[in-house]
């Protein structure tokens, strides 16, 4: 799918900003780089304003006749609701210290992608519409015009944004893009553009439950096909019940976990885990999406597609509830669940049935999340882990955007891939934790039309990759977000060959040692552990010697 | 050329108030009427921006996270890039405010054979830190012309500044950083293009007006042929601070430029990006702690929205669910 481009090509990146200034620069709609509308029906579904065909390549838009009082209006609404969007649209400096800290603007060098002028966008009509300086300087403070071509750059822009924060670690002020084209999105959408990456999944979420669309039978097929599976693999059935009242723990997974590669190798490592611990859990095909595609939509939609986890819940009973690998997931399950549709005073606050630690971090929102589960039943040895299981793999851990800087949780993984692999290597300071690359397709932009972004975007990601599989031998990038488990496989085959994508439970379904397992398990790719291959080719060794002294 | 223009602007400014002090000798506007103004505007137009943005109110806890989240206690956790409490937040926005904890941080990025490398860049840390203190320094110095007698602290720190006993009088090294640093600032601006490209005329602005005021004060101060009379100085500032306002004969022409420009300042303060200073301790991302699912936090104008409800949607997928043996609610 990327054979069109080339690395060499693609890292020639010239950051010479061009000859016109930027307010006087038009936006081109560069093929490869931006995402398709959402289609009717799917914004029919959610109820939202102006449904219509159409593309950003369309001249005409089909805005509605009062599209500017639409926008003007939302800004001053948004600007009462949010002291982000109003602090963030007076103090910055422009000093610069963002620029080159943004995914997109280091992989592309449009001077529209440094996170300041992507700011600037909304920022100038702000300017001009709200303020003093604006209205008494215009043009020479900054203030621009709405115009249906300002429209088309927001649109452009806005939407080569994954949120994913980095700007805002360097910022002194803190300025949040995230925020920014939260609201710059959610003001596209008053008028009717949006893109179908978005409006599609969160469309089939409200009505089925996940981002996939997923049908009830669809879903119960999908796990029943995962314990088959895992049968196969550890000749050990175990229980993975759906939708079941009266379980203590209702465990939430994005939806790629149970439908795509490599995600699924990590939600056999969910079951093979909780089936060790003997964990009471269930599933839930009404609650079946951990992620929330309304995060990079509206307050509206993340909200409505959020009610499901804490309303089922309720229904089955549970205690509390237990979130897979997910990185925008958490992003909402973390930052914004508890306030959007809390409280949930009838769950109780979270406890390991298995080891009694009180998870107090999450006392209120009574979530917790995979990654801290596991390394405190590791803590307290509840279960036998096989490091030489995974001696496959040369493993690297991607800090996926969101669990990084909308929560700070590094050291719960790294205590996990320390205890189940053997070789673990950090990718470089400045390029993980809070410091890390986005996988440039996130916040709804990992399509295959917006593919140049993409790699693009993915670039630094892709540079850190590449200097440990060259200098450790690096042949896993493990982490722990459905988006990254969907894009970066294309990412590293073009950035760093011969580096799989993998997730964080697989390594530990792998290196569990699990009671009554078959002597010739293998890993959950079915792949013969290293040991054992080396045991296998020993034989072969001796057989072939027995043949030879015979 | 927004630079060019900025500058401009100012040198109209600065000739106007030249006329005005030497050819109209408009003293008492210029001493009195003008400052009074400005101060006024400054206190106004800062309390409305601020007020402006506490109305808003802050829905959701955006904390920007830089470091170990508080969890399980065997992990350490990082108490101020990622504090979990109020005590830790303040240290937080303390380094923030008074170290530019962030901006030390500053990396430059360059592609190199087709490799990404990453550079340490403190230079912008180093340039915005020396200007901002010595700024500071040299406004507590100034305390001297509006009090009488002059506290301690301000001669202490007007025999530090003047330690290195350069000259007669003694040079203040805060004069040197101030104006080294605001040419710096401006020189990045101007030289780099990234930073060129996205400046404003409201960027440069500033820049001018203040290296404008460093340099009439310096002139003031060191220049014979610039200087000024003190005595005749503390009497107008002191006169202004009890309402009763005199202007003396004989003050000098620098000094009314010098006061003009600080008027300028003062007005121009609260309509421009130089509200950073306030905006700064309201950002949510910095001045709140990330113990988001320990403590709730309440959004003040949330409201209902039309979810999807586990009745209406077992009602759409009830005989596919019965077909696969999902338990139901409702039989029917």
């Amino acid at each position: 799918m990327s054979e069109k481009y080339k690395p060499e090509e693609i890292s020639q990146v010239d950051y010479n900003p061009p000859k016109t200034d930027w307010i006087d620069t038009p936006v081109k709609m560069r093929k490869g780089c931006f995402n398709y509308s959402a289609i009717p029906k799917s914004i029919e579904y959610l109820g939202l304003p102006n449904p219509r065909k159409w593309q950003p390549t369309d001249d005409d838009w089909q805005l509605p006749e009062n599209w500017r009082e639409i926008i003007l209006e939302g800004l001053r609404v948004r600007l009462d609701r949010y002291r982000s969007l109003r602090v963030f649209m007076d103090i910055c400096v422009r000093c610069g210290a963002c620029a080159d800290k943004c995914h997109y603007y280091i992989g592309s060098g449009d001077p529209k992608n440094m996170p300041v002028l992507r700011a600037e966008l909304l920022r100038a009509v702000y300017r001009n519409n709200f303020t003093l300086a604006g209205k008494i300087m215009g043009k020479i403070s900054g203030a621009r015009e709405l115009t249906v071509d300002v429209l088309k750059e927001w649109f452009y822009y806005f939407f080569q944004c994954t949120e994913c924060r980095r700007c805002s670690v360097f910022c002194p002020y803190g300025i949040d893009t995230a925020e920014i084209t939260m609201m710059a999105r959610e003001l596209l959408s008053l008028v009717g553009l949006d893109i179908d990456w978005i409006c599609t999944p969160a469309a089939n979420c409200l009505r089925t439950g996940n981002h996939l669309g997923i049908q009830p039978h669809g879903f119960k097929d999908s796990v029943d096909f995962a314990v088959d599976d895992l049968y196969d693999i550890t000749g050990i059935r175990v229980e993975a019940p759906i939708n079941r009242k009266g379980a203590e723990i209702l465990f939430i997974v994005p939806s790629a976990d149970y439908f795509a590669d490599p995600h699924y190798f990590g939600f056999l490592g969910y079951m093979a885990l909780f089936h060790e611990i003997g964990l009471d859990y269930t599933f839930s095909a009404y609650a079946s999406e951990g992620g929330n595609f309304g995060l990079f939509h509206s307050y509206e939609t993340m909200k409505r597609l959020n009610q499901k986890i804490y309303a089922e819940a309720k229904r089955i009973g549970a205690k509390w509830i237990l979130g897979g690998e997910c990185g925008h997931m958490w992003r909402v399950v973390h930052q914004y669940m508890d306030t959007l549709n809390g409280p949930a005073d009838f769950l109780e606050e979270p406890v390991s049935p298995i080891t009694g630690t009180k998870f107090e971090n999450a006392r209120t929102t009574k979530m917790v999340h995979i990654a801290e589960f596991t390394a405190d039943l590791i803590k307290h040895n509840k279960i036998k882990l096989d490091k030489s299981r995974n001696d496959q793999w040369r493993v690297t851990w991607h800090d996926s955007c969101n669990p990084a800087r909308a929560m700070g949780i590094f050291e719960e993984p790294r205590y996990i891939l320390n205890n189940t692999c053997n070789n673990f290597f950090d990718m470089p300071e400045g390029t993980i934790k809070e410091q890390t690359f986005c996988c440039g397709s996130g916040a709804g932009l990992g399509t295959d039309e917006n593919l140049e972004m993409r790699l693009r975007g993915g670039f630094p990601r892709g540079n850190a990759l590449r200097y440990v599989r060259d200098k450790h031998n690096v042949n896993l990038m493990a982490c722990m977000c459905a988006i990254d488990k969907a894009t970066l496989p294309a990412l590293a085959d073009f950035w760093a060959p011969g580096v799989a994508i993998g997730s964080l439970h697989e390594l530990v379904g792998n290196a569990l040692i699990m009671t009554g397992e078959k002597p010739d398990r293998t890993d959950l790719r079915g792949e013969p552990f290293v040991g054992q291959k080396k045991e296998e080719a020993e034989k072969i060794e001796e057989r072939k010697e027995d043949t030879a002294d015979a | 050329m927004k630079g060019l223009y900025s500058f401009f602007s100012l040198l109209l400014l600065i000739a106007i108030a030249l006329i005005g002090v030497q050819l109209v000798k408009w003293h008492f506007l210029f001493g009195v009427i003008i400052p009074y103004l400005a101060v006024a505007i400054f206190i106004i137009g800062i309390i409305y921006r601020v007020v402006k943005w506490a109305k808003s109110p802050v829905p959701f806890r955006i904390t920007t996270t830089c470091g170990q989240q508080k969890t399980l206690p065997w992990i350490k956790s990082s108490r101020f890039d990622n504090p979990s409490n109020l005590f830790g937040t303040l240290v937080r926005m303390a380094m923030e405010i008074l170290f530019f904890r962030s901006l030390f941080r500053n990396t430059k990025a360059d592609i190199k054979d087709g490799k990404i490398v990453y550079g340490g860049n403190k230079w912008l840390w180093l340039g915005g830190l020396a200007f901002h203190w010595t700024f500071l320094i040299v406004l507590l110095r100034h305390f001297r012309f509006f009090t009488e007698p002059t506290p301690f602290f301000v001669s202490w720190i007007q025999n530090l500044d003047g330690l290195l006993q350069i000259g007669v009088p003694v040079m203040y090294m805060t004069d040197v950083i101030l104006l080294g640093a605001l040419t710096y600032l401006f020189l990045r601006r101007v030289i780099i293009p990234q930073v060129r490209y996205i400046s404003l005329a409201s960027d440069y602005f500033p820049l001018f007006l203040i290296m404008a005021i460093g340099t009439t004060g310096v002139l003031m101060r060191y220049v014979p042929s610039m200087k000024v009379d003190i005595i005749a100085v503390k009497e107008l500032t002191l006169g202004l601070i009890g309402f009763s306002p005199v202007v003396p004969e004989g003050i000098g022409a620098t000094f009314f430029i010098h006061l003009f420009l600080v008027s300028l300042l003062l007005a121009y303060f609260p309509i421009s990006k130089l509200m950073h200073m306030g905006g700064v301790f309201l950002s949510p991302t910095r001045n709140l702690a990330n113990n988001n699912r320990a403590r709730r936090h309440v959004n003040p104008w949330d409201y209902p929205v039309k979810g999807h409800s586990y009745e209406e949607w077992e009602d759409e997928f009830r005989e596919l669910m019965k077909d696969c043996g999902l338990p139901l609610e409702k039989e029917e």
